[in-house]
């Protein structure tokens, strides 16, 4: 017995994990530690308390300010109050209201709500039918993409046993309150994430985005008044009403409270996905909790908010994470993506993927965006191929700002922010390619030079290597390479022993 | 469902019953979020069953959840012997199922090098 009790031993707390040191963990509380497809675990878990306490002992009204008060604020990206928004739905007139659950998640990199989704999905339930309750809604909808197959039979299981159980649909807990939810399953535009894109969508028209005012809690769904709020958010709300807005405005930072989730990816150790306080620094969550940069390269920026957000850049690691500190860098929270970048990764290039993405999914309601958008990705495209121009660095941050201020949503006023803020914080990088016609990462195929260094030994294993024999030099001897038949591979790189075959 | 006390009861009534079976057999946890399958977690919960019926182990419940956020790991494996801390395999392939069924389940002894982290209940 002694040792199997020693076998156990060998084997380290969750706690005592750095990845699971700092997080704290109210969204993902469940998942990962409770079948999904089971109410019954999810009531075990405290599941739907929040919801029996806020129809019997709560007032519409009191749920409202108990969230205002918790300083919840929108988890989509925007970052508005969540309390404050249900307050005007609830003074708009009825009867017919809607509540909207966005999880139209599409930022390349972003699988937080798909984790909830897949892994507590009743969590989102209980949240959606207490802001029913609170704004005097009786109908909802989850707007997800239909590549999200898991997500969306979890839910559909979900909304099933909740209605067989009697947590949704008619005269909950003995109340008048009744609520029904409904899933419309998305096309994956990127741009339905809009909320006027994504009711026009749920409503069977063209997923595109149209001016506001009128905002949803005036004029929403079928224009009727409508509150829309994102996975997470809505996520959030069981715990403010069980533990109670003081316990949850206790984490965090004075403007940015409670938790945030993010999904690590890129160069880092631990991917996955994580729940940290507001206010934990870059450096904590991608150092500690992801366990820093693989292969022991060096860490160069971080890219929060997906295609809307911007780059960290290593000088700010030491930033707290929250709405305005983000803002004031010239990134955002977004939803929740986060991709760490190392050495290896070219800023210009890291701009130009975003801009492909987001040109390819602007609607073309709008002429900025549709025309703007093509014209920023053109000059990229001649930058990172080495065929920039004086005067395009210019010409991206003019054409930045007026797509910034005139385009019609979101999605075309967040576009630049990749572009803003590589060039703000690794302007060389755009200048190199420009002027020097050089990829100071070694990333642009284009651009890319291999050079070897003092430090060869003439061992000759490049050589070897090389596919096309563009490597020369005598046994012992420094060796060299002819550009003019480098087809830049990498090979010689990766099989050089002592370094000395350097790129950029 | 009419009044708070009903959930109250039906949680209790719900907890009893997850607590005997805990204490009666083991757990077998497997994650299967997006990120457990795309990992080869179907594959992994195969080999669990074939394994367990090999062995006629009927005390074993396998168990199915969400993401627990420890992606780069998947597929992960959890097992719960009755009153003793929850073990998580990280990088299981079907390969290794035969050796945590018979070294853990069967033998009550953890594999040290697949073990990623433990929680004491």
């Amino acid at each position: 017995m002694t040792d199997v009790n020693k076998t156990y031993e060998s084997v380290p707390l969750y706690n005592d994990l750095s990845f699971f040191k700092k997080q704290q963990r109210l969204v993902l509380a469940n998942c990962g530690f409770m079948d999904p497809e089971v109410i019954e675990e999810y009531i075990i878990r405290g599941g739907y308390e929040a919801l029996a306490i806020a129809l019997t002992k709560m007032s519409p009204a009191d749920v409202v300010e108990e969230v205002k008060k918790s300083g919840l604020r929108g988890r989509g990206g925007g970052g508005f109050a969540t309390g404050m928004k249900w307050s005007f739905a609830a003074k708009s007139p009825g009867p017919k209201k809607y509540v909207v659950c966005n999880a139209d998640e599409g930022d390349p990199g972003a699988f937080m709500d798909r984790s909830v989704l897949e892994g507590d999905p009743h969590k989102l339930l209980e949240g959606m039918a207490i802001c029913g309750y609170a704004i005097g809604a009786d109908e909802g909808y989850i707007y997800c993409r239909a590549e999200y197959p898991l997500a969306i039979k979890r839910l559909k299981l979900a909304i099933k046993q909740a209605e067989d159980m009697g947590f949704l649909g008619d005269n909950l807990f003995g109340t008048n309150f009744s609520f029904h939810l409904k899933i419309k399953e998305g096309a994956g535009a990127f741009v339905c994430g809009e909320e006027t894109a994504l009711m026009a969508s749920i409503e069977g028209k063209r997923g595109m985005p149209r001016p506001r005012p009128p905002f949803p809690a005036i004029s929403g769904l079928w224009g009727k008044p409508t509150n829309i709020n994102n996975v997470e958010t809505f996520a959030n709300v069981p715990t403010i009403i069980t533990k109670g807005a003081d316990w949850y405005a206790a984490i965090g930072t004075e403007k940015s409270k409670g938790t945030k989730v993010f999904a690590l990816t890129g160069k880092v150790n631990n991917t996955g996905l994580v729940e940290v306080p507001m206010g934990i620094t870059m450096k904590e969550v991608i150092f500690e909790v992801g366990g820093g940069i693989p292969n022991g390269k060096k860490f160069k920026g971080a890219q929060i908010g997906g295609p809307s957000g911007g780059c960290i850049p290593e000088s700010l690691i030491n930033n707290p994470i929250d709405y305005d500190s983000l803002i004031q860098a010239g990134a955002m929270m977004g939803s929740g993506g986060l991709v760490v970048m190392d050495e290896d990764t070219c800023m210009v290039d890291l701009a130009r993927f975003f801009l492909t993405f987001t040109q390819a999914e602007s609607c073309g309601k709008c002429t900025p965006c549709r025309e703007g958008t093509k014209r920023m990705l053109e000059i990229l495209n001649r930058i990172t191929e080495g065929k920039g121009k004086a005067g395009d660095i210019a010409l991206l941050e003019d054409l930045a700002k007026n797509i910034k201020a005139t385009a019609l949503c979101g999605l075309g006023q967040t576009a630049p922010n990749p572009v803003l803020s590589t060039l703000r914080y690794f302007r060389h990088e755009y200048e190199a390619h420009i002027n020097e016609k050089r990829c100071p990462a070694g990333a642009c195929g284009a651009l890319a030079s291999f050079s070897i260094t003092e430090a060869c030994k003439g061992c000759s294993l490049c050589k070897k290597v090389c596919p096309v024999n563009a490597i020369s030099g005598e046994a012992k001897a420094l060796h060299a390479i002819n550009k003019d038949v480098c087809i830049k591979c990498g090979a010689c790189v990766e099989k050089c022993p002592f370094k000395a075959i350097i790129k950029g | 469902m009419k009044t708070i006390e009903d959930l109250r009861r039906l949680r209790e009534e719900c907890k009893a019953k997850l607590d005997s079976r805990k204490a009666s057999g083991v757990q077998l946890i497997i994650g299967l979020g997006t990120c457990g399958i795309a990992a080869g977690g179907k594959e992994v919960m195969n080999a669990v069953n074939d394994e367990l019926a090999k062995h006629n182990l009927k005390n074993v419940t396998v168990i199915q959840t969400g993401c627990i956020g420890m992606c780069e790991q998947e597929v992960l494996v959890d097992v719960v012997r009755p009153g003793e801390p929850r073990v998580t395999y990280g990088h299981v392939t079907p390969g290794d199922v035969p050796k945590i069924v018979e070294e853990h389940i069967i033998n009550g002894r953890v594999v040290a090098d697949l073990a990623v982290g433990k929680i004491a209940d």
